[in-house]
């Protein structure tokens, strides 16, 4: 398959214009994502192509436009949703949680839930408190969701399409600062599966495993650990609900060692479940604790050299490692 | 002259009614004999609302219910005996014993679902409206709550978008005075629901919710108004929850005066003297009705107590969807 480079907003909308092609009942609801093509450009000429009553701008009613989508998915229509900021989940938590969540399992199992929401989050940007968190662990402790954090374009595509076509609710966090990266994607129609790791590097003394836009954050942490003479094995878990646990088992029985890295906050983040279950199934195989790379456990703060304190660096990322190779 | 219902009408309306009290009565009797896990909450003295707003619907249409909801189900075409079943958490109930009294559901007839969450029904409703209208079909969504969800922002968010969209959504407001303790007068500003309505310019209406005519009629006009593409409408039937929120409620909130007026109103009576007054049942006719759907409901309570238990293994069965869409 031939490749182009495209960046990561590019890719989440070819990947909506191609479901959307693909299969009528496919649908975009959201705030904004009409002419404006979204808060974050990620539905640009959908509402050219598809006109009005595919591509839905709605109020400001992030409960009903989740609600909706539920609705919509249990009576033969396979909606896209974008909530604009994952900050604002918090206003469909109702909607995502109590509803579209159980509702096959509460009933009995006569419901097919093919409902897809899409959403932006991540700090970096001076959004302050109310618009930069990293709240995906939310999702983690609730049944019947699954939750796929893309950190390149390709992938940011491929999980979108197979987020679609799952018959499931799955949330798809996309990172506002990696909108304008780009990266190879291939030509044509793939999908990347939910619940599969990808490593992107392989290597023998310590196994990083980094989501999304810490991804972009360990590559250059792991070329210079290279240079130092530790040899990192590299995991994009892709998805981080369902997790790809069979993947990062391999690697920390060849490592014997193991760092975490995630945006969210420290505590009840998805580096405290992450590391959790490595020791649960790895305990005997560990050489030293798992090391995790976290935010603060503070709102994020506006000025930018406090927001940049409290999310993770590079320079965290090369801290942890040394730790645990000591 | 005010509209008479057809005899045929009146008579089937009867019936159901006495099918759905009865069902609530061995449901409080199992109740309080301690034979039902769990909590469920009763629809006695409602009965004219579920029928007459439920009852003439397609079976195509859908409803979304609430948590006091098995007359919505049993107007909807629901069998008693998986009803029980589903309420003793059983194997063979609705939902394999998953679900219980609260999320009771069908996809084949068109139950959204009951809901735990007061106004967690009307966003799946707007979305299953907007299914229908992309789906290019006639049916139409009704939205059943009560007085407690009016306060809700979901309720708010759910108008709006309905009226915006011009989706045949059908709001049907049982206002049954008492959300859990707190009397309509203490929870509703300005008191009139219709006037809310209004106020997203959704045309709307109030009727006494326990006379089976006047609501028949009243949600006869509304369905033609919804079906007939002009948009949601919404319905108050005033009515009265003669039981407690739950089974073994005291009730200290209000007097006992107040229950024992809203007794006279039985809209069960009622229909009972309409047959009488209009000849088209005698006395004798009405106690042998009775008899037999007592005998029946007799019938369902052995069949759901005698169903089995779901096994350790539904424990995990149900949640996921397997496999991708076609």
């Amino acid at each position: 398959m031939s490749e182009r480079q495209l960046s990561y907003r590019e890719a989440v909308t070819e990947a909506i214009a191609d479901e959307m092609r693909r299969d009528p009942r496919v649908f975009l609801m959201g705030e904004d994502v009409g002419e404006h093509g979204g808060a974050f450009g990620a539905s640009r000429g959908l509402y050219q192509e598809f006109g009005a009553e595919r591509v839905r701008n709605t109020p400001i009613s992030e409960s009903v436009i989740a609600g909706a989508g539920l609705g919509a998915a249990l009576t033969g229509m396979r909606p896209i949703v974008e909530i604009m900021y994952l900050d604002f989940m918090a206003m469909a938590m109702d909607s995502i949680v109590n509803q579209a969540a159980k509702v096959k399992y509460m009933f009995g199992g006569h419901a097919v839930v093919p409902l897809t929401i899409r959403t932006a989050y991540g700090a970096g940007r001076g959004n302050a408190a109310q618009h930069s968190q990293s709240l995906e662990s939310w999702f983690l402790a609730v049944p019947g969701l699954s939750v796929v954090m893309p950190s390149t374009p390709c992938d940011a595509k491929g999980l979108l399409k197979a987020a679609v076509r799952n018959d499931n609710p799955v949330i798809c966090v996309e990172h506002k600062l990696l909108y304008n990266e780009t990266g190879p994607v291939p030509v044509g129609d793939y999908i990347v599966p939910l619940g599969k790791a990808v490593v992107r590097r392989p290597g023998k003394d310590v196994t990083l495993v980094a989501t999304s836009r810490m991804c972009s954050l360990a590559a250059p942490a792991i070329e210079k650990l290279a240079q130092e003479g530790i040899d990192v094995e590299f995991i994009d878990p892709r998805t981080i609900k369902p997790l790809d646990m069979e993947t990062i088992r391999a690697s920390v029985r060849k490592t014997h060692r193991a760092v975490v890295v995630n945006e969210g906050p420290r505590t009840g983040g998805f580096t405290s479940e992450l590391s959790a279950r490595i020791m649960d199934d790895c305990f005997d195989e560990l050489d030293a604790p798992v090391k995790r790379v976290a935010a603060e456990d503070v709102p994020i703060p506006y000025n930018r050299n406090l927001e940049l304190e409290v999310i993770p660096a590079e320079k965290d990322i090369l801290a942890a490692v040394r730790a645990v190779m000591k | 002259m005010t509209e008479m219902l057809d005899n045929e009408t009146l008579l089937g309306n009867y019936r159901l009614m006495l099918k759905i009290r009865f069902h609530e009565e061995a449901i409080k009797k199992l109740y309080l004999e301690g034979r039902i896990w769990g909590t469920t909450h009763l629809c006695i003295g409602q009965e004219a609302a579920a029928a007459g707003v439920v009852a003439q619907l397609r079976r195509d249409d859908y409803i979304t219910s609430t948590h006091r909801g098995h007359g919505h189900m049993l107007a909807k075409g629901g069998n008693l005996k998986p009803m029980l079943a589903e309420i003793l958490g059983k194997a063979t109930g609705y939902c394999k014993g998953k679900g219980g009294s609260m999320h009771i559901a069908s996809m084949e007839l068109g139950n959204l679902g009951a809901n735990g969450i007061v106004s967690g029904g009307l966003p799946i409703a707007v979305g299953a409206a907007l299914s229908a209208k992309l789906r290019g079909t006639d049916q139409i969504v009704v939205a059943l709550f009560s007085d407690g969800a009016t306060s809700e922002g979901n309720t708010h968010e759910s108008m709006n978008l309905a009226a915006l969209w011009n989706l045949p959504v059908f709001f049907v407001c049982e206002n049954n005075r008492y959300a859990v303790s707190t009397c309509c007068a203490d929870s509703i500003a300005g008191g009139n629901l219709v006037k809310r309505a209004a106020g997203y310019g959704i045309a709307g209406a109030s009727v006494d919710g326990n006379d089976l005519e006047a609501v028949y009629l009243a949600a006869r006009a509304a369905i033609g108004h919804v079906r007939g593409g002009q948009g949601p409408y919404f319905l108050e039937c005033a009515t009265f929850r003669i039981e407690g929120h739950y089974v073994g409620d005291a009730m200290l909130y209000r007097s006992r005066t107040e229950t024992d007026e809203w007794r006279k109103r039985d809209p069960i009576l009622h229909v009972e003297h309409l047959l009488l007054d209009r000849g088209i049942l005698s006395r004798e006719d009405c106690e042998g009705m009775r008899a037999e759907i007592e005998e029946e409901v007799r019938g369902a309570v052995q069949y759901a107590e005698s169903s089995p238990e779901p096994g350790p293994a539904a424990i995990y069965e149900d949640l996921f969807t397997d496999g991708a869409a076609s």
